[in-house]
């Protein structure tokens, strides 16, 4: 039993199931992220939680109350949206105490809490303002400020990012970062973006086609995905996914692939149990950081395998320098230190963090566990 | 709401501009001049009217004609002038508006931010209410009137225009509130607003320009009715069946000089309205995306 119990949810509109089974629990305090490409449910279910949408079947509880069927002013939750929903026709102060004012808190708890709340988002200044006459990040801390004054069990975000250019993105991404940190509330947070999943989040749920694709701590997310989408889906680039045929050779699994001049190259597993796949194809998959010139490779990794092949292109990104090159027919990219030595055209020895490696049954795109 | 930018203007010379200026100026001349020759002509005594020159300007300046037609010109069968019946059409015109215009932001508000199943089918049939003419409706009319007892009364005439204005201001409301994000209606529900006050609290401040949009259009059409108001306004008849009774007798000789003061006086409230309100009026038309 967890302080915000999502227990077999579905949601249908008439005959059309497009949320299924859904089963989330989360602990007070947690930075709970949805994440997955639009129409993947994640809004809808965000709604069904606030109490926008209607639960078709199974219950969502909150501090082990089942709220189905409450009225959202009444689950004690509260929600910044993407457009930040800021009523134009009322000043600041007027748009954060809204809330307090038609639950009937008195005036001077109300003012009390609009100046602690104003204190902590810094916009004591612009209380007096209309929302027309603010910028997005202002509007951005309104909209939260709207929220936190409410001191709500739960607090829910609906992509609210998204309509702020790249930098203020960042620059609220880590604010919010740090007001879950310092308040510790429990946050169930929707967006598209899987950056801003991986850094905000205690635990994300990735979302596809309705279903829940895998539940857990960014770090399992990213390093053990559950399946084909959520490996290509988390990360940036996206991690490689290379055909493969499993070799047994003196007990020890290796994964065939066919470099750019169609000749065979091993490259061997760090987990054993792929030995039962002997003869037979599956995915191959490995984040771009796992692929690096022989010096930038991982000194703690028990299983560094070199590969040579041919560069087709390169992409110095400052940071990073980002090398294609073609496996097995399919173009990977590795992830090198800014200042490798890497020419397009170049046969490049490279070197792969096998530990990193994972392999994918290519029937059912799931994850051969090890 | 952004506002509709009113810098469209092609930058022109100076030449152009006069030009311009001129062929407006001209246009502007001759759209006034029947109102000219109305206001020149109730000012003037009937001698001068059937005596002289319909253009030129009163040798005797009197505002008989206009007590006349105010309060003793002879309407129907009674000398009462229009006063009666001014007050009548101000009776009938205040409420139908008033009405007509907060049942259309409510059918806006509910067709737009609290849709059901069968919600468009439900705005089709009210956007066709905009398209039946009158004369069919008089007869079922009729009896409906009669039935609830209120043939020849001024609420029958209120009822009436009520009802027919609810398709017109429905369709401003209910455009007007599309383009209103749902989102701000869903964070007042989270906020804990109800019903009539997220109405009243968000959407109404917002509704400036389509309700002056709507007051104008309504009480143009409700001021200005002759068929409704003939057909069903019995003993309590408005201004325009009077100002047509005044000026169709075909006993007695013709008061034109009275005919135009009668005239003016039936126009002045609608003018009224688009002077102290029109400037809103192109601006909400924009804003609403309804192309009038």
């Amino acid at each position: 039993m967890g302080f915000l119990d999502i227990a077999n949810v579905t949601k249908s509109y008439g005959k059309l199931e497009v949320l299924h089974r859904v089963d989330i629990s989360i602990e007070e305090g947690e930075f709970l992220v949805l994440v997955g490409p639009s129409g993947c449910g994640k809004s809808t279910l965000l709604g069904m939680i606030a109490g926008l949408e209607g639960i078709s079947s199974g219950n969502i509880s909150i501090k082990g109350r089942v709220i189905n069927g409450v009225h959202p002013s009444k689950r004690n939750i509260a929600m910044v949206f993407q457009s930040y929903a800021l009523y134009p026709n009322m000043t600041v102060a007027q748009n954060i105490t809204f809330g307090l004012e038609m639950h009937g808190v008195p005036k001077p708890e109300r003012d009390k809490a609009l100046g602690d709340v104003a204190k902590l988002l810094q916009i004591d200044h612009l209380l007096d303002r209309k929302p027309g006459q603010l910028s997005g990040g202002q509007r951005q801390r309104v909209a939260m400020g709207r929220a936190l004054v409410r001191d709500p069990d739960v607090f829910l975000f609906d992509e609210p990012l998204s309509n702020l250019d790249a930098k203020l993105r960042v620059d609220m991404r880590t604010e919010i970062k740090k007001l879950h940190e310092k308040l510790k509330t429990t946050i169930v947070y929707v967006t598209h973006d899987q950056i801003e999943a991986m850094t905000l989040s205690t635990r994300i749920a990735v979302m596809y086609k309705g279903y829940i694709q895998q539940l857990g701590t960014p770090k399992e997310i990213y390093d053990t995905p559950a399946n084909v989408f959520v490996a290509t889906f988390m990360g940036s680039p996206a991690m490689n996914v290379i055909p493969a045929k499993v070799v047994v050779t003196d007990g020890m699994p290796y994964a065939e692939v066919k470099d750019a001049k169609g000749a065979a190259q091993h490259l061997r597993f760090s987990q054993q149990n792929l030995t039962a796949w002997d003869g037979r194809e599956i995915l191959l998959g490995i984040r771009p950081e796992a692929i690096t010139d022989p010096e930038g490779a991982d000194r703690k990794s028990n299983n560094i395998v070199p590969l040579i092949n041919d560069v087709i292109v390169t992409e110095p990104a400052g940071s990073d320098t980002f090398v294609t090159m073609s496996l097995s027919g399919k173009d990977v990219i590795a992830r090198m230190r800014a200042d490798t030595d890497v020419r397009a055209g170049q046969r490049f020895d490279f070197a792969v963090n096998m530990d990193k490696a994972v392999a994918f049954d290519p029937s059912t795109e799931e994850r051969i566990k090890p | 709401m952004s506002a509709v930018s009113q810098d469209t203007a092609v930058n022109t010379g100076r030449i152009a501009r006069t030009f311009i200026y001129l062929l407006l100026l001209l246009f502007a001349l001759f759209y006034l001049l029947p109102l000219y020759v109305m206001v020149v002509n109730s000012l003037k005594p009937l001698s001068e009217v059937t005596g002289g020159n319909m253009m030129a300007l009163p040798q005797t300046w009197t505002l008989e004609a206009w007590k006349s037609a105010w309060s003793t010109a002879q309407i129907g069968v009674s000398p009462t002038g229009l006063e009666p019946y001014f007050l009548n059409s101000i009776l009938m015109v205040v409420p139908a508006v008033a009405i007509s215009t907060v049942i259309g932001a409510l059918n806006g508000y509910v067709l737009t931010k609290w849709r059901f199943r069968y919600d468009t089918i439900v705005f089709g049939l009210m956007l066709f209410s905009c398209f039946i003419p009158f004369q069919i409706v008089l007869i079922p009319m009729a009896m409906v009137l009669g039935k609830l007892g209120l043939a020849g009364t001024v609420p029958g005439l209120v009822l009436v225009h009520v009802v027919y204005g609810i398709g017109f201001t429905t369709l401003y409301y209910r455009n007007y509130y599309a383009t209103f994000p749902t989102e701000l209606v869903r964070a007042a529900q989270i906020d804990g607003a109800g019903f009539f006050r997220i109405f009243w609290r968000i959407l109404l401040p917002i509704s400036g320009p389509i309700t002056v949009v709507s007051v104008i259009w309504q009480f143009t059409n409700i001021w200005n009715d002759f068929l409704f108001g003939v057909s069903f306004g019995g003993t309590s008849q408005p201004m325009t069946a009077a100002l047509n009774n005044l000026v169709q007798s075909s006993t007695g000789v013709k008061e034109y000089n009275v005919h135009f003061a009668g005239a003016i006086i039936a126009a002045l409230p609608t003018l009224f309205v688009y002077i102290v309100a029109g400037r809103y009026f192109v601006r909400g038309l924009m804003a609403g995306s309804v192309k009038g």
